[in-house]
């Protein structure tokens, strides 16, 4: 590529916080300092700071976009932020801390290859720092970043970094987080933000970018065993081409593993087996493909394959059953109930699904079952069971998350109400073994 | 390929052709937005990355304000008779003949104009979702919307009430008389659509690229002359070398200064850029919230 500056990857990560603890100070440094601001930009930052900031600017303004969240100082939902450096470029999810924490916090991490918990020196690690990082774990972000911000309010204290990172570690080796960055910071100044401190000598670690730019995501993806949810027949209509006038493709995004040429796959429910002839993409065919791109699969057999099927490897195969476990997170104020019937989306399949059982309420700051509630309100987590009206094709959470997770529609409404992440199948679907033959 | 990676364009580009499978597997009526800008450009070739060999199974849809840049127009009509999809475009002179639109007295801009047009020809063809080019770097109200961005039976935005999107699971229920609007480049900076374009060896319109011009100083922006931006009294025109960066109506699409007459000038142009794209559009420049106040009434 000729552009100087080219990218080469996408680093996703979050930022959750309440209002003082100076999250979007920090995001309005990382742009400013990282020159990923303009001038009209901050025009219009320095017109809105002379109404409501006293006439100082008040970088926070940078992120809270709605004119609701301006008036009363409180931002809404998530917000995703852009900004490249010339190793990475970088989106940005930004939520809110104080209502409905869980609910957004969910949303603006589930995609995310790293999370950020910010927290306030002065405060030390308090009950939202540990449902934050309670949730990343839950959710499975590969990495986490503590930044202690304020540090300029502690008189930039090694020892009080030293204390914050202790008490952290104190609850870390109960959850489920692989990799774990402690960075000492000041937003508001831009202490080991962008620039490295000269506050702080006795911190030898890499500035928050710096982390950033270089933090490894290369395994993030599950290219273990292969899964084609099915999104789109593809059977051309009229083709002035010849040969594709038996053209019969599926069309999907790989959501795990690898496929090559040649390879049997089985398909799900129907349990046939047959076998890749072609891999078609518009760019022309490929002998291989892999997690996450999105192909078009030719099968050798003319099978019957529809949207909400799924193709997968004969080895390492998916769990195949209608009743399924899951940790939930409840996003809506009608609560969760035993015995309703909700929609169940996942992958490009959707589902009738009834609540079978509560088995019990997560404790958000230690995700400790407690005991069964009659019901999940918002923003509880929760573990339940699910009867559904059709199997799906499913894996663990903790194996992949495309294919372990679902979302829950509440019939009526069409209000997306819940997040799940499924537990481990049970056992292996089973695939006819037989090649199917017309 | 030989080490399973994909760089950030082919990261983009498999999330967008996700979204566009998506479409046309939970709706029935749906329809791509194409104005031949280099967003939808952009969006028409994921389509055919998504849905080729087969025809694109969407019609395109396009709404003409009357302001438009002619070069535009023409590129538009070429584009969809090359990829031989259906184009339909409605425009804002016939709604205001048909009473759908109501411009206010001394009302010149046709930038409110074109939402009840448009709304209009998602009820005529009972369109149940449409496909836009926006992206959430353009502008603080979009950076807070979903990819499937739910409307009510009145084509609104609610910014306060928008489903969860988790995951790459989208919620596309809708109820009769409800709509989606769903945007594929979401995650797309200004940057990534001129590189896709570079990689996929896109044409474009060729006022994106440097020419001469006539233009006035106005509001601190060059605006191009012509029947509709008449030089007013005392006004300087000039013949400058310029190009557009992003292409709104002509009447309030400011002209940048600009030798830029390759991709390759274009990238390096924004990478050395002090102001964003929509730092050259008026329309945007109202009050600070009038892209979320055009948004709820139905805007894209």
């Amino acid at each position: 590529m000729s552009s100087p500056s080219h990218p080469i990857d996408i680093l996703r990560f979050n930022t959750s916080g309440s209002v003082d603890d100076g999250k979007s100070t920090l995001i309005g440094r990382l742009l400013y300092d990282s020159k990923s601001l303009m001038e009209d930009q901050l025009d219009a930052l320095e017109r809105s700071a002379d109404i409501t900031g006293g006439g100082q600017i008040n970088l926070a303004n940078l992120t809270d976009g709605l004119r609701a969240e301006r008036e009363q100082g409180i931002t809404i939902d998530v917000a995703y932020r852009y900004f490249s450096t010339p190793r990475r470029e970088f989106i940005i999810a930004d939520t809110p801390g104080h209502v409905q924490y869980t609910r957004n916090m969910v949303t603006g991490a589930s995609n995310a290859n790293l999370s950020i918990v910010l927290v306030d020196a002065r405060a030390g690690v308090i009950e939202q720092s540990r449902r934050h990082t309670c949730i990343a774990s839950l959710l499975r972000i590969p990495h986490l970043v503590v930044a202690v911000n304020k540090m300029d309010l502690v008189g930039w204290s090694e020892e009080r970094f030293a204390e914050i990172r202790d008490q952290f570690e104190e609850f870390l080796p109960r959850l489920d987080i692989k990799d774990v960055k402690f960075i000492p910071i000041s937003a508001l100044l831009g202490d080991n933000v962008v620039e490295p401190s000269t506050n702080m000598p006795w911190y030898a670690g890499p500035t928050l970018l710096s982390h950033l730019e270089t933090v490894h995501i290369g395994s993030d993806w599950n290219l273990a065993g292969f899964r084609l949810p099915v999104q789109w027949v593809n059977r051309p209509n009229n083709p002035t081409d010849s040969r594709l006038h038996d053209f019969r493709g599926f069309s999907g995004q790989i959501a795990g593993g690898i496929v090559r040429v040649g390879q049997r796959v089985g398909i799900l429910p129907s349990g046939l087996v047959s076998t890749v002839k072609e891999i078609w993409t518009y760019d022309g065919s490929v002998a291989e493909a892999f997690c996450p791109q999105s192909i078009t699969l030719v099968l050798e057999h003319d099978v019957d394959v529809s949207r909400g099927n799924m193709i997968v490897g004969l080895d390492d195969r998916p769990g195949f059953t209608t009743d399924v476990q899951a940790k939930v997170c409840w996003m809506h104020q009608r609560p969760l109930q035993r015995g309703k019937r909700y929609f169940l989306k996942h992958t490009s399949h959707t589902v009738q699904a009834i609540v079978s059982e509560i088995e019990h309420r997560l404790d958000i700051e230690t995700l400790e079952p407690q005991a069964a509630p009659p019901q999940l309100g918002l923003n509880d987590l929760g573990q339940i069971r699910l009867r559904l009206a059709q199997p799906i094709a499913f894996d663990g959470y903790a194996t992949n998350r495309l294919t372990g997770s679902f979302i829950l529609i509440e019939q009526g409404t069409n209000a997306t109400v819940a997040a799940g992440m499924l537990a481990p199948p049970l056992e292996a679907a089973k695939l006819d073994g037989g090649d199917y033959a017309i | 390929m030989s080490n399973y990676h994909l760089d950030h364009l082919q990261h983009l580009e498999t999330e967008a052709i996700h979204i566009m499978r998506e479409v046309a597997g939970e709706f029935e009526r749906p329809a791509l937005l194409f104005s031949g800008g280099k967003d939808s450009i952009c969006l028409l070739r994921l389509a055919e990355k998504a849905f080729r060999p087969s025809d694109l199974p969407l019609p395109l849809l396009n709404v003409d304000t009357g302001h438009h840049f002619p070069e535009l127009n023409e590129f538009r009509d070429r584009r969809a008779q090359q990829l031989g999809a259906k184009l339909i475009v409605r425009t804002v002179e016939d709604a205001i003949a048909k009473g759908i639109a109501t411009p206010s007295p001394g009302e010149i801009s046709r930038n409110r104009l074109q939402i009840p047009t448009l709304l209009a020809a998602i009820e005529e063809f009972q369109f149940d979702c449409c496909i836009g080019g926006a992206r959430r770097d353009e502008e603080k109200a979009r950076a807070k919307e979903r990819f499937f961005s739910f409307r009510d039976s009145f084509g609104q935005w609610d910014p306060k009430n928008q489903r969860p999107e988790i995951w790459n699971l989208y919620n596309a229920r809708l109820n009769p008389g409800e709509n989606m609007r769903v945007f594929p480049l979401s995650n797309w900076t200004e940057t990534d659509v001129w590189e896709y374009i570079q990689r996929e060896r896109l044409e474009v319109p060729s006022i994106y690229f440097s020419h001469r011009r006539a233009v006035v100083r106005r509001h601190g922006q060059w605006l191009p002359v012509n029947d509709l931006v008449p030089p007013k009294p005392g006004e300087d025109v000039r013949e400058l070398v310029v190009r557009v960066r992003t292409i709104g109506d002509i009447i309030s699409t400011g002209c940048i200064e600009s030798p830029a007459d390759s991709i390759e000038d274009i990238l390096a142009e924004i990478a050395a850029a002090r102001v964003t794209e929509r730092g050259s559009r008026a329309d945007d420049k109202a009050s600070e919230a009038a892209m979320e106040d055009r948004k709820k009434a139905g805007y894209f």
